[in-house]
């Protein structure tokens, strides 16, 4: 009789525990401050309903985002080669994996992403959504170089990540799809909207002669001709998140986008990344072959390689391109710099 | 007396189930497709990035990029526009719900008219970047066509068809704007019960009708060329036309 009474009282307390917890642990929504040109100017940002953001899920993905746990020998986390300080890039042409090994391509900037409406992911869009896209560096060999059921083991065997997933997620039990929800809905904090340009487009700055010229020739169809792959005042992500081929080169070793459709007329395309935060992001391109914002605007000047798949954009390929004056040069370099938001890079509440 | 409470029951059955199915019917609708053909030759996204189209000219050329804004559906009863995507098979089906029977005038807009093609104003065409730079009047593109033909040299280079609101900007600080968008009526359309109305678009019709085109004199740089974009808005006018009704 008193083992059966035992046993009831027991149950009967854990019943209380469990409803209790269910209680206590409901996720708190996340207040997304979306800026107020991009509120004036864009559609909604991209929130999955599967998703959604909560102040727990964002600080458990901020967590897991600088953690070395999530690599294989717990030398690298996420933020190793998306350094806040560097607009969440780094400042290596290929960025070395936990074995010394390097891959092909530049560490992309992470900010804005939410606004990725076709939500197509890296420079060559292979992955849909950036829930997806966690999954990748994790298992990559030449990055974190681990596996997802030895992560979730060592996050599951933490102190402190059990109750912290039970916060966020209602569930004590760790896997690689809550990993990846978390970080993703931190991914969707990373914000950029404070630049000088934008504070000129709020009537807060004032822009100097040569940055107003240098987006004159920004916008100009006979010159830059930028705008139409890299936004405007009317755009503020300063992408249009599709895929071009830039004249880099007259045959491919990396095919991008056509890698991933199997189209070879996508071979060569590339992601046009945001020109925001070029201050923080050299190298440029898919593969950081530019050191300098100058080799960049020279590219598009004078640089330009004739192949199949190279976007109709692209003009007078014959002079290798626009030809711009070294003044227009110039000042299109001082504009472009005043994309940079200093404000983002320092932001303590993204950072570690 | 048990006779009667049945019968009421069955009364009551009855007009619940009436209520039912009426509440559940769909109202009718109207499909608007847009369908895309050369000179004829029925054309997708499938067929972009390939040297088989032939302008009026004789140029050989590729389709890379093709969208465009339409307006004012007079059936939708609302101001409206879409953009109409055709290298990304989007906004070429549009359902039009609470249309009468009856007998209409099917017209829309291509563009936006000056009084609606605002600088910044619609958030979905500022997200896909169709806006056009302040310094050539602000607002909209009309269309984005772009691709490549091969040049009297014999060489494969690119072109971009892309029309606006035409900008006189011989004086940068004085610029001049001419309304480049414009109406198309259709006819008339018999609505009844669901319909699909087929908007035929002929995409040859850009190069050759009123003015035949030469893309080795036009090719690109046509945003800020006020002549060319009323050649093009002149040519747009043959370009849509009305296909089948069921």
């Amino acid at each position: 009789m008193k083992t059966k009474s035992i046993f009831l009282l027991s149950f009967l307390l854990l019943m209380h525990c469990a409803s209790k917890e269910e209680e206590i642990y409901t996720p708190i929504p996340y207040n997304l401050e979306i800026p107020t040109l991009f509120a004036n100017k864009l559609i909604a940002p991209i929130i999955p309903t599967n998703n959604p953001l909560t102040e727990e899920g964002v600080a458990l993905g901020k967590k897991l985002f600088f953690d070395k746990t999530l690599s294989g020998d717990n030398s690298q986390s996420c933020a190793t080669c998306h350094n806040p300080k560097k607009a969440f890039t780094d400042e290596t042409r290929f960025s070395d994996g936990i074995d010394g090994n390097f891959g092909t391509r530049n560490s992309m900037p992470l900010f804005n992403l939410a606004w990725n409406f076709d939500e197509k992911f890296t420079w060559n869009g292979k992955e849909f959504s950036l829930e997806k896209q966690a999954f990748e560096p994790v298992s990559n060999p030449i990055e974190m170089h681990s596996n997802w059921k030895k992560v979730a083991e060592k996050l599951q065997g933490d102190a402190t990540y059990p109750d912290l997933f039970l916060r966020a997620f209602g569930t004590s039990t760790i896997d690689s799809v809550l990993v990846t929800k978390a970080i993703a809905q931190f991914e969707r904090t990373l914000i950029s909207a404070n630049s000088k340009f934008d504070k000129f487009l709020l009537g807060k700055a004032t822009l100097t002669p040569e940055e107003e010229n240098g987006f004159n020739v920004f916008m100009d169809e006979a010159k830059g001709d930028c705008f139409h792959c890299h936004g405007s005042n009317n755009n503020p992500l300063w992408t249009d998140n599709k895929f071009h081929n830039n004249g880099l080169d007259a045959t491919f070793t990396d095919l991008g986008l056509g890698e991933v459709t199997g189209d070879p007329n996508d071979n060569g395309k590339f992601k046009s990344p945001s020109i925001r935060n070029l201050k923080f992001t050299a190298p440029y391109m898919h593969d950081g072959r530019f050191t300098t914002l100058d080799e960049v605007i020279n590219h598009y000047s004078e640089g330009l390689q004739r192949s199949s798949t190279i976007d109709p954009l692209m003009k007078r390929i014959n002079e290798g391109g626009v030809n711009l004056s070294t003044k227009d040069k110039a000042d299109l370099k001082a504009f472009l710099l005043s994309l940079s938001d200093e404000e983002f890079v320092n932001n303590a509440s993204i950072n570690k | 007396m048990k006779k009667y409470c049945i019968l009421l029951i069955v009364i009551l059955m009855t007009f619940n189930n009436c209520k039912e199915i009426d509440c559940c019917v769909n109202p009718p609708f109207i499909n608007l497709k847009f369908t895309h053909n050369w000179d004829g030759v029925p054309l997708t996204n499938l067929d972009f990035n390939k040297l088989k189209f032939t302008t009026e000219n004789g140029e050989k050329v590729s389709i890379e990029r093709l969208r465009y804004l339409i307006s004012n559906i007079n059936l939708t009863g609302f101001k409206n526009y879409i953009l109409v995507n055709v290298g990304e098979n989007s906004g070429t089906e549009i359902s039009i719900l609470d249309v009468k029977d009856g007998i209409y005038d099917l017209t829309f807009r291509f563009g936006l008219s000056n009084e609606e093609n605002i600088d910044g104003k619609y958030q979905f065409l500022n997200s896909v970047n169709f806006d056009v730079p302040t310094m050539l009047g602000g607002g909209y593109h009309f269309m984005q066509f772009d691709g490549k033909y091969i040049n009297d040299n014999n060489q494969k280079t690119g072109f971009n068809y892309h029309t606006i609101r035409a900008v006189d900007k011989t004086d940068p600080a004085d610029l001049k704007f001419e309304d480049t968008s414009f109406e198309i009526n259709l006819g008339k359309v018999l609505i009844k019960g669901n319909t699909e109305i087929e908007v035929k678009v002929n995409i040859a019709e850009w190069f050759k009708n009123p003015n035949l085109w030469n893309l080795n004199e036009l090719d690109t740089n046509l945003m800020g060329n006020f002549e060319a974009q009323k050649m093009m808005s002149a040519n747009g006018k043959s370009v849509f036309s009305l296909g089948e009704v069921q």
